[in-house]
């Protein structure tokens, strides 16, 4: 295998990762945002299904994003370099945020269960998983309108503040907040028997898909200017025809799914949509890693670290996904709860006690 | 405060903050399969609630270390791309198998938590035993990226870039077994002794508390051993610095002239300026003998090296004799807690021991830290010992004062709610009314 061809892979498996962090990552911070937003006679007991469904496995997916910082900094390290430094304000935000939503929502977990602590810890939790996607769309955003791969000059907000502070990466920063909602949504439909609950949460689907629909439409007019090579790429690419109308097709089935309640389908439907709509960015910029000059091959280590890493890629993966299929079995086969109520409670105060 | 300070002090503040957790994270997963095997051996339901409150405090650790570490992932970027773009490359491989063995643990953790009546007793054992080994491994794959940085290997330099990359050579770097072995072990010993210890001091006022006799009997079968094991652990890693950054043994053990029989100063306040340290206890023969186990052996002194390459010496020193001073303790104290479990069959009978124990209870930390301070400030002002300084890795990025008050802030306050929560759910003693309902055979079968 030629060190190009390797470099491509990995960078394949990156991208992978950052998909893998936007599916499960994301419904976890979209579980937030329905927290926040939770309302109407059944308002706590959709926030238990909600952090129900979340404790499991929110620190698992999690790691897809340090996975995916991992590869970027053994495999292509001036990149990695160079957002941190470009992106150095939103990055570190968006770490407040996951600082503070991840341990919010353990300490709600694990604190009293008196209304005030909940309540104080359950704003937190919500609130920080309302910021951090739009900060991750943001510095996605801007890596995509090639602001964050040129180089700079002038003075602190033209180096640091400009790159990243457009309209069109705060669009970015939309979609991707709609995105991870509309994914909760739709998962979260699985997550209790109570036909009631389901209806709330599908018809806050059917909502945030509407959102997601008028998100992309923002997103790809402002790219017409701001992010030309990734709109030319979505527009004018071999392969824009077939991703359009496979992402077409996958929404179409997610709403109709979800209108016959049919949510094993649309679970999986979601996924293919969200997906499809990611990777439209890595593939509209490719083989550009931060537009216009950082570019996969200019950017990778030397060969050997980028074949040891694929060894270790393929190692690890021999045991993380036999062992994530099984905290998956384990947790997501099923509601745990037949009545739906009292989920938070089921699992953590018993232990309180 | 300039902006290297200010990177270099959220450094330390993010590193001093996340390595508690992360050392509970390797700890207290053992004491949690401790306990629950003594409960499915013997029955005892104290045991398992042992297990459960164990596996409580260690998800509220564990949360919070798994965020903070992430804080770490991105701040080696934010702060020192200069170092990531030329070592990430070289250096990226055990911070990958790092991040595979965190999602191991991670999984597991879920499992076990939330998993105790999805699956069988033995699947939930087991899946105990993998957070432990996977939270060992991870520990032990990030220690091998630090000791490259104390000794780098697997590259050259060739016209200030590095080619002739070996990321396996990089990865089993020359101090990487000495690290790897003194911080599994430094793990270990302090969840161990801070376990054991507050246990042992809530028996000094609760004398036959059958809840804290067992959770004292288990902390120590994990504290103990790898506390008696830290000397020689610790022995083995000053030889290497000795051998390989003669400068930071130098600093540490204050020793300014290059001399034979050069003698071992304890304690005092090393003067840079003059190369005196005053108020120390000097052991002739000693540093030749500890750092080449021979009395005659010339070490080299500071004066030997440019004064630029110098770390800072009070801070080195200072805090070397603090680690060695807790460290020594606790073998001490673990061995003594060896005799007296040995004579009568109980630790809990001398209540001198307890009242060591409980003092011990914030050692080991305290010790980490301080190892920790020796390791990295003892490097400077080296980022890559003797191939990066640290002035010249870090970002262009100005007022790095803000990122550094603000994360400084919000550690102290997640530490204060964390040692509350910790205080009121795990740490108080279970209350008479909820033990008779806990242990009710009824609540058993729910289990």
């Amino acid at each position: 295998m030629s060190e190009l061809r390797l470099a491509d892979v990995l960078a394949a498996v990156l991208a992978l990762s950052l998909n893998a962090y936007v599916l499960f990552g994301g419904a976890d911070f979209g579980g937030g945002v329905w927290d926040l937003l939770a309302s109407g006679p059944r308002r706590n007991r959709q926030r238990e299904v909600i952090a129900h469904a979340i404790g499991p496995i929110w620190e698992a997916n999690h790691v897809w994003l340090i996975l995916a910082i991992v590869l970027t900094f053994t495999c292509f390290p001036p990149v990695y370099a160079r957002l941190g430094t470009v992106l150095h304000i939103p990055l570190t935000l968006m770490l407040v945020g996951i600082v503070l939503r991840g341990s919010a929502f353990t300490f709600r977990t694990y604190d009293s269960q008196h209304d005030a602590a909940q309540r104080r810890w359950g704003r937190m939790f919500a609130s920080a998983s309302v910021i951090t996607p739009v900060l991750l769309g943001i510095s996605i955003g801007a890596v995509a309108s090639g602001r964050v791969g040129v180089e700079t000059s002038g003075g602190f907000v033209q180096q640091f503040v400009d790159p990243w502070l457009t309209p069109f990466s705060l669009s970015v920063g939309l979609l991707a907040l709609t995105l991870f909602a509309f994914l909760a949504a739709v998962f979260l439909t699985l997550e209790t028997n109570d036909r009631e609950l389901s209806d709330d949460f599908r018809l806050r689907a059917l909502a945030s898909g509407v959102a997601v629909f008028l998100g992309s439409g923002l997103v790809l007019l402002l790219a017409d200017e701001a992010a030309p090579m990734v709109r030319s790429g979505l527009v004018g690419s071999p392969w824009s025809l077939p991703l359009h109308l496979a992402t077409g097709l996958a929404a179409v089935g997610v709403f109709a799914a979800l209108w016959l309640r049919r949510y094993r389908l649309a679970r999986l439907a979601v996924g293919l949509q969200v997906s499809l709509i990611f990777w439209g960015w890595p593939l509209a910029q490719y083989p550009f890693l931060l537009p216009p000059s950082y570019t996969i091959a200019n950017t990778a280590a030397p060969e050997p670290t980028l074949r040891l890493t694929l060894i270790a890629l393929l190692g690890g993966g021999l045991i993380l996904l036999p062992s994530l299929w099984y905290l998956f079995r384990v947790f997501k086969s099923g509601p745990a709860d037949p009545d739906g109520s009292g989920s938070l409670h089921h699992s953590s105060d018993r232990l309180h006690q | 405060m300039s902006d290297l300070l200010a990177a270099r002090s959220q450094m330390a503040v993010s590193l001093a903050f996340h390595i508690i957790f992360a050392v509970v994270g390797i700890g207290m997963p053992v004491l949690m399969v401790i306990a629950e095997r003594r409960w499915q051996k013997t029955g005892d339901p104290i045991h398992l609630d042992l297990a459960r409150r164990w596996s409580k405090g260690t998800a509220i650790l564990f949360a919070v270390g798994a965020v903070s570490g992430t804080v770490l992932s991105f701040e080696l970027g934010l702060l020192w791309p200069g170092f990531m773009e030329l070592a990430g490359g070289i250096i990226g491989m055990p911070f990958s198998l790092e991040g595979f063995a965190f999602f191991t643990e991670a999984i597991f953790l879920g499992i076990y938590l939330y998993g105790w009546d999805r699956i069988s007793p033995r699947a939930h054992l087991w899946a105990g035993i993998a957070v432990a080994v996977s939270g060992a491994a991870s520990g032990i794959f990030v220690v091998m990226a630090n000791s490259w940085m104390n000794s780098p290997a697997g590259f050259d330099m060739v016209g200030g870039r590095p080619v002739n990359v070996d990321p396996v050579a990089a990865m089993l770097n020359p101090m990487a077994f000495q690290q790897t072995l003194h911080m599994t072990l430094a793990a270990y010993a302090a969840t161990g002794f801070a376990v054991a210890g507050i246990h042992a001091f809530l028996l000094l006022l609760d004398r036959d508390n059958a809840f804290h006799r067992r959770a004292l009997s288990a902390a120590l079968v994990l504290g103990a051993p790898a506390a008696v094991l830290q000397p020689i652990s610790g022995d083995i890693s000053a030889r290497s610095v000795a051998a390989r950054q003669p400068v930071k043994l130098a600093a540490m053990e204050s020793h300014f002239e290059t001399m034979a029989d050069a003698p071992l100063i304890i304690g005092g306040f090393p003067d840079a300026e003059t190369g005196e340290t005053p108020y120390a206890i000097k052991i002739p023969y000693g540093l030749s003998l500890l750092a080449f186990h021979d009395p005659h052996a010339v070490v080299r002194g500071l004066n030997d090296f440019p004064r630029e390459d110098w770390p800072n010496v009070p801070i080195v020193h200072t805090a070397f004799q603090i680690m060695v001073a807790l460290g020594t303790y606790m073998a001490l104290v673990s061995l003594w807690a060896g005799w007296v479990a040995l004579r009568l069959r109980d630790v809990t009978l001398s209540r001198p021991l307890l009242r060591a124990l409980a003092l011990g209870a914030p050692m080991g930390f305290i010790a980490i830290e301080a190892g920790w301070t020796v390791t990295e400030v003892g490097r400077q002002p080296w980022i890559i010992h003797g191939v990066l300084r640290t002035a010249d890795a870090v970002t262009p990025m100005p007022g790095l004062v803000v990122p550094f008050v603000l994360f400084t802030l919000l550690y102290c306050f997640l530490g204060v709610i964390v040692g509350w929560l910790l205080y009121r759910q795990i740490i108080r003693s279970p209350k008479s009314s909820e033990w008779s309902r806990r242990y009710t055979p009824a609540t058993l079968r729910r289990v």
